[in-house]
């Protein structure tokens, strides 16, 4: 779960990194008075999950709150490369002497984490990385003896003088928000040092671990302030993991890794897979409602794959599965199946004997997707209506 | 021979007497390993089916001398289950659980550093000799003995791969569910090895997916290290970045962890990349005869 910048400031602020005056604004309204308490001067940014927001006009510059009422009414009712933005945060402008950047992350390659300082800040690090390696410095980081002072003075020791301190106290917190936020991602980007000497976080991105929220209520219910989509609620709600994508052919598998390849033999045969959904590791009657419901509901799905492997599922309880959600919900339009594995034959059998006419068995995978993507391209009932 | 579970294993399973621990316990029991203790605390005295209960792994250890756990309890336990197994003297800790906070992992992981002790997982589906013994939820139905060493990072695409293996009369020596968590224990690197040195096996394949380095770092093991054949398959080449396909390591970030640069890495090593599970199968097939 990413964090929005606000929110991650919040916390950063928390564990005493310094930040600079700013207030959350819901309307164009709200940030004209913030901007008038911080002095006019501001900066009205889109609060989104997306990257690039200075040069794509998530940012705003303005001298006064009138300014700053206009910058937040164009970005609210514009939002942002297609999100929309529901808020966005007012921050004083500062005088910035020089901008670094600061992260610390999970390694997964070694099963640490990672701390990189560069002298180079405020635009995307990988770019840094690419053009100019050297501006860089990494420290791996183990949760057992943790982040030491000679990493802080490692890391902040190609920044200029006058930074070491303020760096190495951003540093520190940033360690401390990382493990005790349970986060696996903690970055600052422009880490500024001021004109008049401060060190501060002008932009905050923290990733929590999902696996950890039950432990962390606080950050956990800030889920309820992001924007809800109701298809991907009711898939969530039922334990589905759903992905909308932009494709034709709906796509239902049981597993992560099988869905996955699903997606590429669909590819492979010249379709576009509109959605990922693992109904995981079984496949009842229940769970395969609602995963044909949620497909369904997508306008633009023109035919659905549903690829299920049994393993200690079997067959003939999958088939039942399919069977029994099919009488449940209305499909309209050609369902693929391709049933595998244990007691494969006995569910084929199953889904013969239904014999829905929206059903349209298959042997196997290739020729599931073959056929799917051949029906998402003839005509289907619902263009019609 | 096989490789990390045998005929050798004996097995106490922690979580014994959960609802999944209870059913997978007696399947594997079922398919012929040695299943000598389970492990609930607070349960300790009661049997399952035959198989004694402990409050503790030291306890068990101490009674029926397994050197092989599988642990079944839940994610906020779980990273505990395997400091116990390992300090109670168990060589190979198999982890089944799924949702384990990754900063336990990662202090597991650093604690195990120089042990002698064998994880694998968490969130995986086990390991299977097939013929020898069962540790985990894999469906041992599908599965042959043979001369195949397999290692995945996913389940039910395992059982699919395995299943194109043995319909076209190929067995496995191993088959290894790693897990698909970000920060876990037997990786690719690990597995390959150890099916290089197994003399039943006779070749690999490696099932690897989106996100992470570990398909380019087998890759890189693989041109340096190993000179049985490899097929390989990696899934997500449709899958856009930035969107989480599932598994917790299943995602593109930047411009790393494709599916694309993955299969290219493999095949610059030697490896032969499926592009489906049906192909990998083929491969296996022609590998094998040529």
């Amino acid at each position: 779960m990413d964090l929005y910048e606000h929110q991650g400031k919040e916390l950063f602020g928390r564990h005493g990194i310094p930040l600079v005056e700013s207030a959350v604004a819901a309307t164009a309204d709200e940030a004209r008075r913030a901007a008038e308490l911080l002095g006019g001067r501001v900066a009205v940014k889109a609060q989104v999950q997306i990257g690039g927001r200075g040069k794509g006009g998530g940012i705003a510059l303005v001298k006064d709150p009138s300014e700053a009422e206009a910058a937040a009414a164009r970005i609210l009712a514009e939002g942002f490369r297609g999100s929309p933005v529901t808020r966005v945060l007012v921050e004083k402008l500062v005088d910035i002497a020089d901008e670094f950047y600061a992260a610390i992350t999970l390694d997964r390659s070694t099963g640490k984490y990672v701390a990189m300082v560069s002298v180079e800040g405020g635009m995307d690090i990988e770019e840094v990385a690419r053009t100019n390696p050297a501006a860089i410095r990494r420290a791996r980081l183990g949760p057992i003896l943790g982040l030491k002072e000679f990493h802080v003075r490692f890391l902040t020791g190609h920044l200029p003088p006058a930074a070491h301190e303020g760096a190495g106290t951003v540093i520190r917190a940033m360690w401390e928000v990382l493990l005790g936020a349970d986060a696996t991602l903690v970055e600052v980007n422009p880490l500024c040092l001021l004109a008049d000497g401060r060190v501060v976080a002008l932009d905050s991105k923290v990733t929590l671990d999902d696996n950890a929220l039950y432990r962390q209520p606080e950050l956990a219910a800030l889920r309820d302030t992001f924007p809800v989509d109701p298809t991907q609620a009711r898939a969530n709600e039922k334990g589905l993991q759903y992905v909308k994508l932009d494709g034709e052919v709906g796509i239902i598998g049981n597993g992560a890794g099988l869905v996955m390849a699903t997606l590429d033999v669909v590819t492979q045969a010249g379709g576009r897979p509109a959605n990922f959904l693992d109904v995981g590791g079984g496949a009842s009657a229940d769970s395969m409602a609602t995963s044909l419901e949620v497909v369904l509901s997508d306008p633009g799905v023109r035919s659905v794959l549903v690829n299920i492997f049994g393993g200690i599922t079997r067959g003939e309880l999958v088939a039942q599965g399919i069977v029994a959600a099919l009488a449940r919900v209305d499909a309209d339009v050609p369902i693929v199946v391709r049933l595998d594995g244990t007691n494969a034959e006995e569910g084929r059998r199953i889904l013969a004997e239904a014999g829905h006419p929206m059903i349209v068995p298959a042997a196997t995978m290739l020729e599931a997707a073959r056929k799917a993507v051949e029906l998402a391209r003839t005509p289907a009932s619902r263009e019609v209506g | 021979m096989a490789i990390l579970v045998g005929e050798t294993t004996r097995l106490v399973v922690q979580g014994i007497t959960g609802k999944e621990g209870t059913f997978h316990t007696l399947r594997n029991r079922a398919y012929g390993t040695q299943v000598v203790a389970g492990v609930t605390p607070g349960k300790g005295g009661e049997s399952v089916e035959g198989i004694p209960v402990f409050d503790t792994v030291a306890e068990a250890a101490a009674e029926t001398e397994p050197n092989t756990a599988l642990v079944f309890v839940p994610p906020r336990f779980a990273a505990d289950a395997i400091y116990e197994a390992a300090e109670a003297g168990m060589g190979c800790v198999v982890c089944v659980t799924e949702g384990i906070p990754v900063q336990d992992m990662t202090r597991v992981v650093s604690y195990l550093e120089g042990k002698d002790v064998i994880l694998i997982g968490p969130n995986c589906p086990g390991v299977i000799s097939p013929g020898k013994a069962n540790v985990g939820i894999i469906p041992g139905e599908i599965c042959m003995p043979g001369g195949v060493g397999l290692v995945s990072r996913s389940g039910t695409l395992t059982y699919q791969i395995v299943h194109e293996l043995s319909q076209r009369g190929i067995g496995q020596s191993t088959c290894v569910g790693m897990g698909g968590d970000p920060v876990h224990g037997v990786g690719f690197v690990d597995a390959l090895a150890r099916f290089e040195d197994d003399p039943e096996t006779r070749a690999m394949v490696m099932i690897g997916e989106i996100g992470g380095s570990d398909e380019e770092r087998a890759a890189e093991y693989i041109e340096e290290r190993v000179a049985k054949p490899v097929v390989a398959y990696v899934a997500g080449f449709s899958a856009p970045p930035g969107k989480r396909m599932g598994h917790a390591g299943a995602i593109i970030t930047g411009s790393s962890g494709t599916a694309q640069a993955k299969a290219e890495a493999l095949e610059a090593a030697g490896a032969r990349v499926g592009r489906n599970p049906s192909e990998v199968g083929d491969l296996v097939a022609a590998t094998l005869k040529g």
